[in-house]
């Protein structure tokens, strides 16, 4: 049975196609459009999957949509109720679009899918299921396990913005929620806003100034933002938010409780205030998480837990709830955001509509390293790169792999382009940016020269699996980069009193590690580890750099400038290469020396994307 | 027409008998809105969709 999820018409457009319960391929649509969080119809990522497979529409037994538009336009409805006559503007800003597309999106999506075939039969292959239902069927159904709690907290869905559901063999049952406009996600988002970021893609950030400050306002945001319960679940206070029914996400109250207006985008300094604000809201978030964890462990007696949803991206807590030990085995759904709801939709058709049997049994889960994304053939980049203009060696396997070991041991920024790319928000060493981690001056110039992003945000490192626990605070797979633990406290360097001191991010210039370009100034680390038989590639440079260096870990980030998509295509990755400060690129046995190009081919990439 | 028979099913299987003469309202007044507007532009604020 074939089974094409979908979601779309929000942000981070995605498609995942499903073979006999077998995920053959899943792509964003951001990755083919080029534009960041695209929220499109994703024709580009469709075509792809269809031909990832070598199938066409006519093949495909479902289509599966990710979430339910009536039931967000009830809430929707509820909630100007609700508040009315505040929120007209609101009101009056989104009622067009709705009564214009969103009303009518299984119209829509029947019209696009009639352009690949005409006989589509749109009353019986068009399923929908509720958003909170796709992100928990895309944590539960591709993790290793039999049984498992599903956690998934997100801004919010249809109803939704926390739920919990028992998954059993091919069955997912929903048991609690939380509904709007009670929500960690938009919580957390509100917070994004204050702070001055973009609200949807800027969490991240909040969460890596988080360490630079300290949770001054946890008490105050606990006392008057947010009621939580010994259990876990809560209630915010919507007085200080505006969201419910305004255009910004918090209000003049909201700023009056911290005495700090909203920080203006980009052109005002980040403050040791900001700092503060970020650490005290991200020590919310990880106390609820932890509440919710504990209360369902003791509730259910079930040793394993999945997460999903937007906030099962914070690593940070997921990390805390893993060393929580509440759950003996925690797996977090690598497209925890809205784009794995195309392959939680996929996933829901064929398990719980058609009721497919599933058995996890072999102790690894079923997303394939998240490698779900296209890949090019050697002969083909070779062509691809020439019409780009590209100078570049073609090297045998070994000599690839020596050649970039050899250049990482050299500090030099290396573009590392292999196989097929990942699914998910994370680069895992399939389009990532890989360099020395011991270099003190990596993190500074792959932020400014390479990312052209801020000077606070840290990197995150790849090590080899079986050197996790020598080299960090956690002795477990972590594939995906979902899981934030300390450097060992033997790679530690402690910083003198004088270096205490330093002012926020001047301290992330000072080597506070043997690893530096990839150690917070909290000692931690967003870590993936590296497995020979998802990516043996990336394995093999990674060992080879061991061989060298001894240090089996690399920096590893995305392959894309501040604001760009992840790279998909070689012609991406040259693209990507010569608007930056990049040293060499390595596309499949392709090896390139920036030395080596047309300057003239040069581009300028610092101001090429939108800010996020 | 299958849109309309497609809001009903929904209201039904939701038993939200009450929510019909607001969305008659606010459909019509929404509608005012389109047709005074022109172009829909979605609005930056998520929780909106």
């Amino acid at each position: 049975m074939r089974i094409l999820g979908i979601s779309a018409f929000y942000h981070d457009s995605a498609a995942a196609l499903l073979v006999d319960g077998v995920i053959v391929a899943a792509a964003q649509e951001e990755r083919f459009t080029r534009k960041k969080h695209d929220p499109a119809f994703p024709k580009n990522a469709i075509e792809y999957c269809l031909e990832e497979a070598g199938i066409t529409m006519a093949d495909v037994d479902y289509v599966a949509f990710y979430d339910k538009p009536f039931l967000k336009f009830e809430r929707l409805l509820e909630t100007y109720l609700a508040f009315a006559p505040r929120g007209f503007l609101s009101f009056k800003t989104a009622i067009p679009v709705w009564m214009k597309e969103k009303l009518f999106q299984k119209d829509f999506l029947r019209k696009e899918f009639k352009k690949y075939d005409p006989d589509f039969d749109w009353m019986n292959k068009l399923l929908f299921a509720e958003h909170h239902q796709s992100h928990a069927a895309s944590a539960f159904y591709p993790s290793p396990f039999e049984e498992a709690i599903v956690l998934t907290m997100d801004g919010v869905g249809e109803w939704a913005t926390t739920s919990v559901a028992i998954g059993r063999g091919n069955k997912l049952e929903m048991v609690k929620e939380i509904h709007f406009p009670h929500s960690l996600g938009l919580l957390y988002s509100a917070f994004t806003y204050y702070t001055g970021f973009r609200v949807n893609s800027g969490e991240y950030k909040v969460m890596g100034l988080a360490p630079y400050g300290q949770p001054k306002y946890k008490d105050l945001i606990m006392e008057h933002l947010i009621d939580v319960k010994e259990d876990g679940s809560f209630r915010l206070d919507m007085s200080y938010f505006n969201y419910a029914t305004g255009l910004t996400m918090t209000n003049q109250k909201f700023a009056d409780l911290f005495g700090k207006p909203v920080r203006g985008r980009e052109g005002e300094e980040l403050e040791q205030f900001h700092m503060d604000i970020a650490a005290s809201v991200q020590a919310v978030t990880e106390e609820v998480v932890l509440r919710l964890t504990r209360s369902l462990a003791e509730e259910y007696g079930i040793k394993n837990l999945c997460m999903a949803g937007g906030v099962a991206l914070n690593c940070v807590a997921n990390g805390k709830v893993l060393r929580d030990q509440a759950f003996e085995n925690v797996w977090v759904q690598p497209a925890a955001g809205d784009a794995g709801g195309a392959l939680g939709a996929a996933m829901t058709a064929h398990y719980h509509h058609k009721g497919e049997p599933r058995v996890a049994d072999t102790g690894k889960d079923f997303m394939r390293g998240s490698y779900l994304g296209p890949v090019y053939e050697q002969a083909d980049i070779e062509k691809r790169l020439t019409e780009a203009g590209a100078v570049f060696e073609v090297l045998s396997d070994e000599d690839t792999i020596a050649a970039t070991a050899d250049a990482m041991a050299a500090e030099r920024a290396i573009g590392w382009m292999q196989g097929r790319m990942e699914f998910g928000p994370r680069a895992l060493g399939g389009r990532s940016i890989i360099a020395d981690p011991r270099s003190p001056k990596m993190q500074k110039i792959l932020n400014l020269k390479v990312k052209y992003r801020e000077s606070f945000r840290p990197f995150a490192p790849s090590v080899l699996r079986e050197d996790v626990a020598q080299w960090f605070d956690l002795d477990g797979d972590s594939p995906y980069m979902l899981m934030v633990a300390d450097v060992h406290k033997d790679k530690q360097k402690e910083m003198t009193p004088q270096q205490e001191a330093l002012f926020g991010i001047e301290k992330l210039n000072v080597p506070r590690s043997d690893i530096p370009a990839v150690t917070h100034v909290d000692y931690s680390a967003r870590i993936q580890t590296i497995h020979e038989d998802t990516n043996p590639r990336f394995y093999g440079v990674v060992k080879a750099f061991k061989e060298r260096t001894g240090c089996p870990v690399s920096v590893n980030t995305s392959f894309n400038v501040r604001g760009e998509p992840i790279v998909n295509t070689p012609e991406d990755a040259f693209r990507c290469f010569m608007g930056t400060e990049l040293d060499n690129l390595v596309v499949g046995n392709c090896f390139l020396k920036k030395e080596d190009q047309d300057k003239k081919l040069k581009l300028d990439y610092k101001n090429a994307f939108e800010l996020d | 027409m299958a849109f309309i028979a497609e809001l009903w099913a929904f209201i039904k299987e939701r038993k939200k008998f009450w929510l019909l003469p607001v969305i008659v309202v606010m459909v019509l007044f929404g509608g005012l809105l389109v047709l005074a507007q022109g172009s829909a532009v979605a609005p930056f604020i998520y929780t909106l969709f």
